[in-house]
């Protein structure tokens, strides 16, 4: 690729910052130029966020139906898995996978709700009253 | 505590550390070099492992890799250290390398720097940056995927360094000790070269270097078909990722090995290698159209076989150039 062809298409940089793309100048010699963003990365970035967002909705609609516990919400929102957050929680997955569903997270004891609460740095009170908008 | 360490921006973040950490020493060795001399170049296509429940196809080795060859063939004494479910200790054998005035390379997690763009910032555990100072409850943080050198606070440094999940840091830290008077970069360069040519022609897997791009063609013709329109855009998705996000400095790592060939050519006084770097330009070029072929295939979820099969065929015409010119580089090692 050439210098004067590297692409400035804004987009998962957010404008934050920008990213290093190895580049030929007009002599054919190497150079690191600042790149803003390239589109077809922009698309498959926010390919990736839409699968995230879908999730969150599926979290969301089996909270209202009572089939899932706000924590499905706040895993699903971290981009967990089941086997991340029992990773961070310290647990065997099949004992998250109770505190998944209503029934298991209302046996939660104080302890267990403050440590989930500090893996999604939130308070225990957002989590326990979460409670999706429709 | 602010030690004089010159933020450099890198187009990967494991070269870029290597390559400050030795330039705050007084050796200088781009980037790109130590890339080459680290065997950095690569093709996977693992099945078995998955990321995102999707199997992996890597255009590098796996992650410390580089950096342990590289420091190796170079002739560096490094000290790595990790610390397993020890946050504190992790935290003040910190404090104590920075009071000595080193700056240290750290394994971290990408999820819990708040620093990068939102879009960045999911659960890979594999990223390098370097700390180069401390102020009171602030970590000074040069992150060669940044533009700018950053900060981050002890909390954030902590949960970054002990994120949890695949390829989990567990506080990893890492520092030259010793760099010899004399380096002898030409040898290095060639135990660089070699190991990459035998990793891209010969490794008997097919799913190894040029084999591997060819048996992943195969495999991209089928996904329409196998997997549905929506996993088969993910798939694809993924890809691109894995071609073009950070630390890849673009088209899988191609670029950034032709300004290494454009270095060893002023290193071994050989004209041939810049020739090399031109066809491995020609190489990243097509890599980036298998990008941007992709993302348009996967825009809008089209699971038309035509996307599917236009990747697949030029990715069958990059495995023919890439064997060619390994072969070719292998030549000039003789």
């Amino acid at each position: 690729m050439e210098k004067d062809q590297v692409p400035q298409d804004i987009g998962i940089t957010g404008g934050v910052t920008r990213e290093v793309q190895y580049a030929v100048d007009k002599d054919g010699k190497y150079v690191k130029v600042l790149s803003k963003g390239w589109e077809p990365k922009n698309i498959v970035n926010e390919l990736a966020w839409d699968d995230i967002q879908e999730s969150i909705d599926i979290a969301n609609e089996k909270i209202m139906d009572e089939k899932a516990s706000p924590l499905l919400y706040f895993m699903e929102k971290s981009i967990m898995d089941v086997s991340l957050l029992a990773n961070y929680i310290e647990l065997p997955t099949w004992k998250v996978k109770k505190h998944l569903k209503p029934k298991g997270f209302k046996k939660l004891n104080q302890q267990r709700l403050d440590n989930y609460a500090k893996i999604f740095e939130i308070s225990v009170d957002e989590l326990i009253n979460y409670k999706p908008e429709n | 505590m602010k030690l004089e360490f010159e933020h450099i921006p890198a187009g990967h973040c494991e070269n870029g550390v290597i390559s400050s950490l030795l330039k705050y020493h007084g050796l200088n060795i781009s980037e790109a070099m130590v890339f080459g001399i680290g065997s950095g170049y690569f093709f996977a296509y693992m099945p078995f492992v998955k990321l995102n429940g999707i199997p992996l196809a890597s255009f590098r080795p796996v992650p410390g890799m580089i950096f342990a060859k590289a420091a190796k063939r170079l002739g560096i004494k490094m000290k790595k250290q990790t610390f397993r479910k020890q946050p504190k200790r992790a935290m003040d054998e910190l404090d104590r390398v920075l009071e000595k005035k080193l700056p240290v390379g750290i394994q971290s997690g990408v999820f819990h720097l708040t620093y990068f763009p939102p879009a960045y910032r999911f659960h890979f555990n594999a990223h390098n940056l370097t700390v180069y100072g401390k102020e009171d409850n602030t970590y000074f943080i040069s992150d060669p995927v940044m533009e700018y050198a950053t900060t981050l606070t002890y909390d954030e440094l902590k949960k970054a360094r002990f994120a949890k999940g695949p390829l989990s840091p567990n506080g990893k830290m890492y520092y030259p000790i010793e760099i010899p008077e004399e380096i002898d970069l030409k040898s290095a360069i060639r135990k660089g070269i070699k190991q990459t040519t035998d990793w891209m022609l010969t490794i008997p897997v097919p799913l190894f270097g040029v084999k591997g791009i060819r048996y992943l063609s195969k495999r991209i013709r089928k996904w329409p078909n196998k997997l549905g329109t929506k996993r088969a855009a993910a798939y694809l998705a993924q890809l691109v990722r894995m071609l073009e996000e950070i630390g890849t400095g673009g088209a899988g790592f191609r670029f950034i090995y032709a300004a290494f060939l454009q270095e060893v050519a002023g290193v071994m006084q050989d004209d041939r290698y810049n020739d090399m770097s031109t066809e491995m330009t020609k190489i990243g070029d097509k890599w980036r159209n298998v990008s941007s072929l992709a993302a348009q295939t996967c825009k809008g979820r089209s699971s038309d076989p035509d996307g599917y099969n236009t990747v697949a065929n030029l990715m069958l015409e990059i495995a023919d150039d890439e064997e060619r010119f390994f072969t070719e580089l292998k030549k000039l090692l003789k």
